[in-house]
């Protein structure tokens, strides 16, 4: 049997989640809650089996043993990974709280980082390991930096919500920045579905394409449709800034009060925060001493890692002692999240370094 | 605000230093800056740079924007006297405001409990009231087996009209946090030392050289107190791609004339001598080395006999116990063969030697081949001899970053106490509790308060396990 079967079963399973959870929020319908449960499940279930399979395969191929050869050595491994800690950390959160309405907050950031994986042409192939990555620190640094990754996604959701739910006027700084944060999301959301779309039909598969995100949109070759885009994207925001509170009512019916909200989203930072600081900083730093015999050399994976670091130090701050509780730092824990994607996806992608392999 | 003005400078300047406020303009000093830093090429190439800031600001605003951040130091920020100042103040302010803040801490670690009044034991976070039937004397041994479960050392005092049982827990989890603080101070302390005594710098090292130095920096030497000696260096690769399956050196440390030491280091895995560590860091072909180094073959005739053959370019050999002899007349470090046939070298790395050797016999030439260092397939000959083609030698240079560095290990510490001060601070916590007995009639009421500086919500739920197991005994039932 093969990975890559299970992997595709998984991807359908949480796209579907995301849009079932998403009609459970607006019908509310007990049978559609319970659908969207099992369904995201079964997506579990399947990633899980993918997982252990693709581990398998990697073994055999690598021939390392079974702690070396974790599937954790690109950014396609690393992506599936995040996804699965993600759904685990929510599927604990349904069943713990007993409320299923953060799944449509929590699914779409599954479902995006899946779309990315087909769209951003990263290669699905199994690797072998360059000589840099052959160390008993790879699964310590890389599973807990994503399990805490996971955490702070969960605290990104539930701090929007709790913004969307707390904020009234219009001119207020925090509606304005989440209706700006929630409209930017939605608005990849959307282009890289279309994009998703457009891909699956014209772009035979055996044609490589290195990249295709935005390429139907932002990307476009055609004048036209670029700038379309733009006033269509511009234009959702707009909407987005000037029916905010329609969202709002709809949050305010679900089951959850905003005590709770800012109670999961400092939990998740402050499950996160010690985990992170662990396994992606000390341990990070450990496995570059060993190799390269550098502790801390500034690289920008680093550096952004102690940005994103000092964000999180920054919301346990405010909140302890200074005794913030809500919007002020929700807002910080909605900025903290969009640190851990640009650490993890934009330094690869866009600055050079010693984590380079997101970058093939 | 009377007592801001009565407050001494040097107040004024403590409670500064101490202050979130500056933390976090520090925070976001750091933050701010090393975002340029990550953007800039540090310590790269002025025109990289240059080009990063015109692809970012446009054509014209580039050149001046690049002299301000070079003015600024941003080139090569991290070492710039402002970033250390940031990091200084940093220390300073994470010193002080822990300072601040400890003896008032230490006092509620320190502070024993004590039994309380019922109306302020009703004011605590968590309290509960439950009737019991029985008196006190009744109740009390049911009351204090329930609350053992919850694993806390109940002292007891004998009260007016009851008792009163009280404990806490976790008082030194307080401190979790300051660990955490000083073990930043620890890992800067570190990183000082190791700048301050260690070096780090590397060494190119050929096969079969010896080197008493390493570099740092352009040329200058730093001398090590031994010798060390590279004897092999090689690449292997995956299958027959040219991605590198594992870099190895083997070394050999020469102390007063004497082999001490001999490992082979691979990524991942260094050598250490003397408080000095090799890292297998890059290699290369040392330059115009062409022809110089020795060709390690093995010839194998058809019925077996082999001869270990070190050749240099241009030498012959004989395949043992027949007349064919064999001239290396060609070699190329990394040959491919494109589709007319012919070949070419398309690397200047080793990946993938070949030698190209005229065969003759009797005098008569009988083949011209390339065998292949990779590719045993090409080392058969016709008439089942075999010249196998195992190394060249001498021409590699391994590149080894060489580093003292005697703050490794308090790093190292500070990370461990930030482990620990983390875990302690996140997932411990100071929990105290109250239970009072008190006859009422010919019932006793059970009041409980209890508090925790952390996670109170679990510390409830254990709290109501205690009453609904109460409410199960035979003296409960109201």
């Amino acid at each position: 049997m093969d990975s890559s079967l299970f992997f595709g079963i998984s991807t359908m399973a949480y796209i579907l989640a995301m849009i079932v959870y998403i009609t459970f929020v607006a019908f509310r319908k007990q049978q559609i809650g319970i659908t969207a449960t099992a369904i995201t499940i079964t997506g579990f279930l399947a990633q899980t089996s993918a997982i252990i399979l693709r581990w398998n395969e990697f073994a055999g191929l690598s021939g390392l043993g079974i702690w070396k050869s974790a599937p954790l050595t690109n950014l396609y491994e690393s992506l599936i990974f995040f996804v699965w800690c993600l759904i685990l950390g929510y599927l604990i959160i349904e069943f713990k709280f007993k409320n299923r309405s953060f799944g449509a907050f929590v699914t779409p950031i599954a479902g995006l980082a899946l779309a990315f994986i087909d769209l951003s042409g990263v290669s699905k192939e199994i690797q072998p390991l360059v000589p840099a990555l052959k160390s008993n620190w790879l699964l310590a640094h890389v599973t807990m930096s994503f399990i805490a990754y996971a955490a702070f996604s969960i605290s990104f959701s539930t701090g929007l919500m709790y913004l969307i739910m707390t904020t009234e006027k219009r001119t207020e700084s925090s509606y304005i920045f989440w209706t700006l944060t929630f409209g930017i999301f939605s608005v990849i959301l959307v282009l890289m579905s279309i994009d998703f779309l457009a891909f699956k039909v014209k772009v035979r598969p055996d044609v490589f394409v290195k990249s295709y995100l935005f390429k139907t949109t932002f990307l476009n070759p055609s004048m036209f449709v670029k700038t379309l885009s733009w006033i269509l994207s511009l234009a959702a925001l707009f909407l987005i800034w000037r029916f905010g509170s329609v969202l709002r009512t709809i949050i305010t019916k679900f089951h959850v009060t905003a005590e709770m909200l800012d109670e999961i989203t400092y939990k998740s930072i402050a499950v996160g925060f010690p985990i992170f600081t662990l396994g992606g900083l000390i341990f990070g730093a450990i496995w570059a001493d060993q190799a390269w015999g550098v502790y801390w050399s500034w690289d920008p994976k680093e550096t952004w890692s102690l940005i994103t670091w000092f964000i999180y130090a920054f919301y346990l701050h405010g909140r302890m002692i200074r005794g913030w509780k809500g919007k002020k730092v929700a807002v910080v824990a909605v900025i903290g999240f969009m640190a851990v994607i640009f650490t993890y996806l934009g330094v690869n992608l866009l600055l050079s370094g010693l984590h380079a392999y997101g970058s093939a | 605000m009377e007592q801001e003005k009565n407050k001494t400078i040097v107040d004024r300047i403590w409670d500064f230093l101490a202050s979130v406020k500056l933390a976090i303009i520090i925070f976001a000093l750091i933050s701010l800056t090393s975002i340029v830093g990550t953007v800039l090429e540090q310590k790269g190439d002025p025109a990289q740079n240059m080009e990063i800031l015109a692809k970012l600001f446009g054509q014209s605003l580039a050149p001046s924007l690049y002299s301000i951040f070079f003015t600024l130091g941003f080139m090569d920020m991290y070492h710039a006297w402002w970033f250390i100042g940031l990091l200084i103040m940093f220390s300073i302010n994470i010193s002080i405001c822990s300072l601040d803040r400890l003896p008032g801490i230490w006092k509620l670690v320190r502070e024993p409990i004590a039994p309380v009044s019922e109306e302020k034991l009703k004011k605590f976070q968590i309290n509960r009231e439950i009737v019991l039937k029985g008196n006190p004397e009744k109740v009390r041994d049911t009351v204090s087996a329930a609350i053992k479960n919850i694993r806390f050392r109940f002292m007891e005092t004998r009260e007016e009209n009851g008792y009163q049982f009280y404990s806490q827990k976790g008082n030194y989890s307080r401190l979790g946090v300051y660990i955490t603080h000083f073990s930043i101070l620890i890992i800067l302390i570190g990183a000082i030392i190791g700048l301050r005594f260690g070096f780090s710098g590397f060494l190119n090292l050929p096969e079969g050289a010896v080197s008493g130095v390493a570099f740092s920096g352009k040329d200058r030497e730093i001398p090590l107190d031994f010798e060390i000696r590279c004897d092999n260096f090689e690449v292997t690769f995956y299958g027959k791609s040219d991605m590198p399956k594992e870099y190895k050196s083997w070394l050999t440390v020469i102390k007063d004339g004497k082999e001490v030491l001999k490992k082979s280091i691979t990524v991942n895995d260094p050598l250490t001598f003397g408080g000095i560590t090799f890292y297998q860091s890059s290699y290369g072909l040392v330059p115009n080395s062409g022809g110089k180094g020795i060709f390690i073959l093995n010839a194998v005739s058809s019925d077996g006999k082999a001869s270990a053959l070190n050749l240099r370019f241009g030498e012959t050999f004989q395949i043992p116990g027949t007349d064919i002899t064999g001239r290396i007349i060609d070699f190329s470090p990394a040959l491919r063969i494109d589709e007319h046939g012919h070949t070419f070298t398309y690397a200047n790395q080793m990946n993938n030697p070949s030698v190209l050797i005229d065969f003759t016999e009797g005098g008569k030439n009988k083949l011209t081949g390339w065998i292949l260092k990779r590719y045993p397939e090409t080392w058969h000959l016709p008439g089942g001899h075999r010249v196998e083609f195992l190394d060249y030698w001498g021409v590699e240079f391994t590149g080894l970053q060489v580093r003292k560095d005697p703050g490794v290990w308090v790093v190292y510490f500070g990370c461990i106490a930030m482990s620990v001060g983390l875990f302690v601070a996140f997932f411990m916590s100071h929990r105290k509790i109250w239970v009072k007995l008190v006859e009422d009639k010919n019932t006793t009421r059970v009041l409980i308060g209890a508090t925790s500086n952390k996670n109170r919500a679990a510390f409830e739920r254990k709290i109501d396990t205690v009453i609904a197991s109460l409410n199960k005994k035979p003296e409960g039932g109201k």
